[in-house]
């Protein structure tokens, strides 16, 4: 959190600076077009580092940034469990780049089949890379709510990335073959890979993975650790799936945005005071009669320090939570 | 209108350089396009002593942008209009005020699908025109999908909300809110499989009375953000019914009504 400053690249300077900067920002998910960023960012190849967190299980760490051209939308934690059987991709990345890098990281681990693909949620930094694995064939997973939610909102992401990586390295849409309801199962061969389908909490189409063999909880984007995190879903939701999480009992955590793993439940911990401070005092702002525009501006300011990008979500999710508070 | 607005997103994505240079041209032509499709040869005439529009240089959410109006002399006005210059339907709202409304603020609620100048134009009782604008740094409020909205919440639709002030302005005026569940669907989002647009259904029409006399009545389109919220004054002296019906782009009419009186209630 306090390392701010490492991840403040030429790109982002540039975003601070251009008057010209058009962000496009949807459902708690900021992409934006930054001026700065060239081309020339394509000159490494091969995959990007992975980290073996847990026995088998493999993390690549998202930059702590919006989408750019540079980046790649590489900015969500994504990664694999390797089973006897085969393996199970835990988010194919953000652009078909960010797939393709993640399929060699695979292929440089393994040559077992890669059976499945789990699609966290509708947020486009986590399942553009989808079609870089439609040639293994697997059997893509998805909340039962995604396939609607892709409907809805999927040629508008994928329009906004066109535009910031170009139309070649965004990816297709992937519809899911499995839709995730309730609790299920995948067996891996050595390993059970338990599937959670929650009720709308950072999005309405939240899924989380549990790998009992080491503890790992793949919480995805309902745990951000550093980086601000975005409400699109529901408020109280989030709270609620948030609170259940922490009792599954395991000591490790993989959080959507953030480190690789984190100790779990502690890294919980300055999510869960983000959300309830949101939550205090937009409540407060509604019961005053305050209106949304000025609780946007003032809602969570203590908060501030504690997040990178926070200016960018902050306001915004204090716009989800009051539409949210004010029906009550 | 649909085939127009995707052709906008489009053309703003492959030539912000183009336009930049002639952005300030191109902007005065498409407001004089606009006052002369909407008020023909009348004049306007440079009202930011008289009327004021306030909304936020950048949105943070180009789907949900608050909007305040307020004028200088309340009494003398007889309608206000806010247009959305490069929104695919630029008249976000025209309201029109009854003997029961106050006219002296007005908060609602837009999209904004490009950065755009909004403009605010009063009308007076005796027919003049005063206008302001403000630009506003916002993109893809209204080609975006309808958020999160669920389809579940389409069983709520028409369900409304009164809010009033708590301290009443101590000339006979009272502030107060009404929310209005609907989706406002614009027709503008593409169904990936079928390739059809999910088709507009969106509010047109929402009229308020207070003991019988009229409040207001709005006349809306697809600029107005999901769930309209719209603020207004209501001229009150003892306690009264306020009864509001809404009618949407398919004919479905939604009616409600709230107490309301000098202290709230
Ligand atoms: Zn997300």
């Amino acid at each position: 959190m306090s390392d701010g400053a490492q991840f403040r690249t030429p790109a982002s300077d540039a975003r601070q600076i251009s008057p010209t900067r058009r962000s496009f920002v949807l459902g708690g998910f900021c992409l934006c077009c930054l001026p700065g960023a060239g081309p020339g960012a394509f000159a490494a190849e091969g995959p990007w580092p992975t980290e073996e967190i847990a026995e088998g299980i493999h993390v690549r760490r998202g930059v702590d940034e919006d989408a750019t051209k540079a980046n790649a939308d590489a900015i969500a934690n994504i990664g694999f469990i390797i089973g006897r059987d085969g393996v199970l991709v835990t988010d194919p990345g953000g652009s078909l780049t960010d797939g393709e890098r993640l399929r060699s990281a695979i292929r440089a681990k393994t040559s077992l089949p890669i059976r499945y693909v789990v699609m966290s949620h509708i947020h486009p930094d986590h399942i553009f890379g989808a079609s870089a694995f439609s040639g293994d064939d697997p059997v893509f997973i998805g909340h039962y709510r995604l396939a609607e939610a892709l409907q809805q909102r999927g040629a508008y992401y994928r329009g906004v990335l066109a535009e910031i990586l170009g139309e070649d390295r965004v990816g297709s849409i992937v519809a899911p073959k499995m839709e995730a309801r309730g609790k299920s199962e995948i067996d891996l061969g050595d390993r059970v890979i338990e599937i959670s389908a929650h009720s709308p909490a950072h999005t309405s189409t939240d899924l989380s993975l549990l790998d009992r063999k080491t503890g790992t909880l793949f919480p995805a984007d309902l745990l951000f650790v550093g980086r601000a995190p975005s409400l699109d879903g529901s408020l109280q939701g989030w709270r609620d799936v948030l609170a259940d999480l922490k009792q599954t009992g395991v000591p490790r955590a993989v959080p959507g945005h953030g480190p690789a793993s984190v100790a779990w439940p502690q890294g919980a911990a300055a999510l869960d005071g983000y959300l309830a401070v949101l939550q205090r005092e937009t409540e407060a702002a509604v019961e005053k009669n305050i209106g949304i525009d000025a609780a946007a501006k003032s809602v969570a300011q203590s908060e501030r320090a504690a997040w990178k990008l926070f200016d960018d979500y902050n306001g915004r999710n204090v716009i989800e939570a009051y539409k949210e508070i004010e029906w009550r | 209108m649909t085939r127009f607005c995707l052709a906008l997103v489009l053309f703003a994505a492959i030539a912000p350089a183009a336009m930049a240079a002639d952005d300030e041209t191109a902007r005065a032509e498409r407001w004089n396009d606009l006052r002369q499709s909407f008020f023909g040869q009348r004049p306007i005439l440079e009202g930011s002593d008289k009327i004021s529009l306030d909304a936020p240089d950048r949105a943070m959410d180009a789907a949900l942008v608050p909007v305040t109006i307020n004028v200088a002399n309340p009494s003398q006005v007889k309608a206000v209009y806010l247009l959305i210059d490069d929104n695919p339907a630029p008249l976000a709202a025209h309201v029109a005020f009854g003997p029961a409304g106050d006219p002296r603020s007005l908060k609602l609620r837009v999209r904004v699908n490009q950065y755009t100048y909004i403009h605010a134009v009063e009308e007076t009782l005796t027919g003049e025109l005063f206008a302001t604008r403000r630009f506003v740094k916002a993109a893809g409020g209204c080609s975006a999908p309808a958020g999160s909205y669920d389809p579940a919440a389409l069983a709520d639709i028409g369900r409304m909300k009164l809010r009033a002030s708590e301290q009443s302005s101590g000339d006979g005026s009272v502030e107060a809110q009404l929310l209005v569940r609907h989706p406002n669907f614009n027709g503008m989002q593409m169904d990936q499989v079928t390739r059809l647009y999910t088709p507009a259904r969106f509010l047109k029409t929402i009229e308020a009375t207070y003991n019988n006399e009229i409040v207001f009545r709005l006349e809306t389109d697809i600029s107005m953000a999901t769930d309209p919220a719209i603020t207004f004054g209501v001229r009150t002296s003892q306690k009264g019914k306020l009864a509001v019906s809404a009618r949407d782009s398919s004919g479905a009419l939604f009616e409600s009504s709230f107490d309301l009186g000098p202290q709230g209630s």
